[in-house]
């Protein structure tokens, strides 16, 4: 039944719960965000619409943290049920962040437990707000030690490797490698911004859908101007990874940028395809891009995949997800600029269909985003499993079960997203938000409502 | 102390943790669908839901917390267990997954579905069984190494009579150790129908949790005669366990003093935990695995001590602020918050 060797096999499991895991992981490092900064403007400004907007926000959070946590469990122990040679050298390196890892995430599950049950227990609703901080700060921290451990993956240092002996450990100098600084810059800006716009969709949905009472309003406005700042710091640390990449990993950059000779003032290639022999074709060529994006400077020596062993080279699909990726990200920046432009020209109307459509299609458009951006980053260190050390193939399980553990994950993560739909249509279909603030804050709803 | 030995009372300490927190939840799952079929649903889920509800996500840390640190502490655990649990871990992940999610997906909705509340009372007890694999094949003969890498020797594991005591002791002591823990917070809400019913659950428990241990001793000296040397040389340590439990069942059948009960419910499993753990070593993994073997580097050791000496600092304070919040706070117990 399975034609598969276990290492392709567990390549597959791990990809499988490491993609499904990504959402939940972003959405749970990027809302608490969200919630926090809702609540502070309800309480400063004293609207209950901001207030409504986070507690909404949180009723729907505590759906995705509960897969979110599960799946990181299963991820957590797949690394040693799946590669458990690669664990076993790489685990004496990287235990520290991986541990730490662990801090933060029990820091977050403490005080999210507290927060989620302490709505209207305090008199004072700062000190409710203060508890949304360990939250922030806990899942913010979870990204930053677990990336770092990414980082490690792709350019390891911190340790020395005498036959299969690891010796001389510095685990500072693995948890803080040249990686570490982009990576964890890029996903958590990432993240808040995938979040800001799944939650501007479902703002953008209720407006498409007329029903334009004031509270969606100032959830859209609130969203699609996160949107944008963090858009903009997105657009920083991508550019910053590339950099980092020119220098660090040359392979990967050259691999998803279609760059097979080394060149001053190399180009920049979008989209286009490969012919059977390895030409470009339907490209656009940007002049001298690619020397800039990589050294800014328009004319920098920019390292081809001639330089890189045979063996050694990653697929070189890996451009299509590395495109994809930026031109969403423009796309993000452009849309959510375009609303406050529209937003600020009294003449023009920042409710149009149209823009809406275009908010609503940015939380979908970004999580696919965060996909073809850790697609992109993990098959480009290919054929590494610990770039430079060890390869896939040897830090794979030898067990000839993996086969039927996919199909066994596949249905769990099939149950968990039909059960993840169905709890989420049930807090808000019967519940929408209008009664919600009648119900609780009648004085607000007296006051007229939608213009 | 050296740092191994720093390391794995470490771990030790935080399996600990997840045996008491989880059996709590595990036992708790099984006896709503027990109150459930026997149409006594209505007198404890409420219960049961106010105490879980805030805590089920640390529940989890728990777990998580106690594996990465063994990776950390003892990298070649990962190889060894790592390539023969393959088939019980995954079965165990999906279980959890199955219950944790769940249980946060029903908890805004009714908790009227007879599937669901179903495979929340079976997970919890499956999950304790597929999890107690890794403390059976600890004890070695059910792991071989050959050329092709290391497997786990099914055939052994399902005919031994020494991992199904395991198993049978695993069921028992979350029944137990839950509905003491149970019948101790229905006082505290002072829900007197629910705990003459939880302390009924308690005093059922005891007797074949109390057998289960015996067999089990038996059933390790077939298994692993060193280990259960090295366990008859520490007999006080038993005996002193077997002591909290003569003093939580004849408090619990007093009927009053039920926080020490409970109390003596978690230093007999502490006592007895920690004297199968001081048994079981030097080894880790029979044989292949040994405390000092399979340490990680200095460096990586000392480190790993301090941050979690910090981590400590941050952790104890935030416990403690949340089952001030939800455990002792005879409001909310009440559910009067």
């Amino acid at each position: 039944m399975f034609d598969l060797d276990s290492a392709t096999l567990s390549r597959m499991l791990t990809a499988l719960t490491l993609g499904y895991h990504a959402i939940f992981a972003t959405l749970g490092v990027g809302i608490p965000v969200m919630i926090s900064i809702a609540e502070f403007i309800g309480i400063k400004k004293k609207d209950p619409h901001y207030t409504l907007l986070a507690r909404r926000w949180t009723r729907g959070f505590t759906i995705t943290v509960a897969v979110g946590v599960v799946t990181g469990t299963a991820i957590g122990l797949q690394l040693s049920l799946l590669w458990p040679s690669f664990m076993q050298l790489a685990g004496k390196v990287i235990a520290l962040p991986l541990f730490m890892e662990t801090f933060a995430f029990f820091f977050e599950a403490i005080f999210l437990g507290i927060y989620l049950y302490t709505w209207d227990r305090f008199k004072n609703p700062m000190y409710h707000w203060l508890l949304s901080i360990p939250v922030v700060i806990g899942s913010t921290l979870s990204a930053f030690f677990i990336t770092s451990v990414n980082g490690f993956l792709n350019t390891p240092q911190g340790f020395e490797l005498e036959g299969d002996t690891v010796t001389s450990i510095q685990p500072l100098a693995a948890m803080f490698n040249p990686a570490t600084p982009t990576k964890v810059f890029h996903v958590v800006s990432t993240s808040y911004l995938t979040a800001a716009a799944v939650l501007a969709t479902i703002a953008a949905i209720y407006l498409l859908k007329k029903k334009n009472t004031l509270y969606h309003m100032k959830a859209l406005k609130l969203t699609v101007v996160s949107v944008f700042i963090f858009a903009i710091a997105t657009a920083i640390a991508g550019d910053l990874s590339a950099k980092f990449l020119a220098e660090e990993q040359p392979e990967k950059l050259a691999a998803g940028e279609w760059h097979f000779e080394t060149e001053e003032g190399a180009d920049l290639v979008v989209f286009g395809t490969l012919n059977e022999n390895q030409e470009v074709e339907n490209a656009i060529r940007i002049p001298n891009a690619l020397s800039f994006l990589a050294h800014g400077d328009f004319n920098a020596e920019v390292t081809g995949l001639d330089q890189i062993p045979d063996d050694e080279e990653p697929p070189l699909w890996i451009h299509y997800m590395f495109d994809l990726m930026v031109s969403i990200g423009f796309f993000t920046l452009g849309i959510s600029l375009m609303y406050m432009v529209f937003w600020k020209v009294k003449k023009w109307n920042e409710y149009h269909p149209l823009l809406l459509w275009g908010i609503a299609s940015l939380g979908p458009l970004s999580m696919a985003a965060v996909e073809f951006g850790w697609v992109f980053a993990e098959l480009g260190r290919q054929p590494w499993i610990l770039r430079g050390f060890m390869t896939v193939s040897e830090g794979a399980t030898t067990s000839p079960y993996v086969g039927w553990m996919l199909i066994l994950f596949i249905g769990l993560y099939t149950v968990l997203s039909i059960g993840c739909i169905i709890a989420l249509r049930k807090i808000f279909k019967g519940n929408p938000a209008e009664h919600e603030l009648e119900h609780r804050y009648p004085e607000v709803a007296a006051a007229k409502e939608g213009n | 102390m050296s740092y191994e030995l720093v390391g794995i009372s470490v771990l030790w300490l935080f399996l600990y943790g997840y045996l008491i927190v989880a059996s709590i939840d595990f036992g708790a799952g099984f006896f709503a669908y027990f109150a459930k079929v026997t149409k006594k649903d209505h007198i404890i889920n409420k219960l049961i839901s106010r105490y879980l509800s805030p805590v089920w996500e640390v529940t989890n840390v728990f777990f998580v917390f106690f594996f990465v640190g063994l990776i950390g502490f003892f990298p070649d655990m990962a190889y060894y267990f790592g390539q023969s649990l393959l088939i019980p871990g995954s079965i165990a992940i999906v279980l959890l997954a199955i219950r944790g999610s769940f249980y946060a997906f029903e908890n805004y909705g009714s908790k009227e579905n007879h599937l669901y509340m179903f495979l929340y009372g079976a997970t919890g007890l499956l999950i304790p069984a597929a999890l107690s694999t890794a403390l059976t094949i600890s004890e070695g003969g059910f792991i071989e190494e050959t050329e092709n890498g290391v497997h786990l020797m099914y055939g052994e594991l399902f005919s031994s009579p020494y991992s199904w005591s395991v198993v049978f002791l695993a069921i028992v002591s979350v029944l137990y150790i839950s509905s003491m823990f149970l019948a101790f917070y229905a006082k505290r809400a002072g829900d007197q129908p629910a705990l003459d019913l939880v302390r009924k659950y308690a005093l059922f428990w005891s007797s074949p949790t109390i057998i289960a241990s015996l067999t089990t001793f038996i059933a390790l000296s077939q298994q692993n005669p060193e280990h259960f040397q090295r366990a008859i040389d520490l007999w006080w340590v038993f005996g002193i366990s077997v002591a909290f439990f003569m003093a939580a069942v004849f408090l619990i059948y007093q009927g009053k003093y039920y926080g020490w009960a409970f109390i003596a419910v978690m230093l007999q499993f502490f006592v007895a935990f920690f004297g199968y753990g001081a048994s079981h070593l030097p080894y880790l993994l029979y044989p292949y695995v040994t405390l000092s073997g399979g340490v990680t580097s200095e460096a990586m050791a000392v480190a790993l001590i301090v941050v979690f000496i910090a981590g400590l600092l941050l952790l104890i304070p935030s416990l403690i602020m949340l089952m001030r919040m939800f455990l002792f706070d005879a409001d909310y117990v009440k559910g009067k918050k």
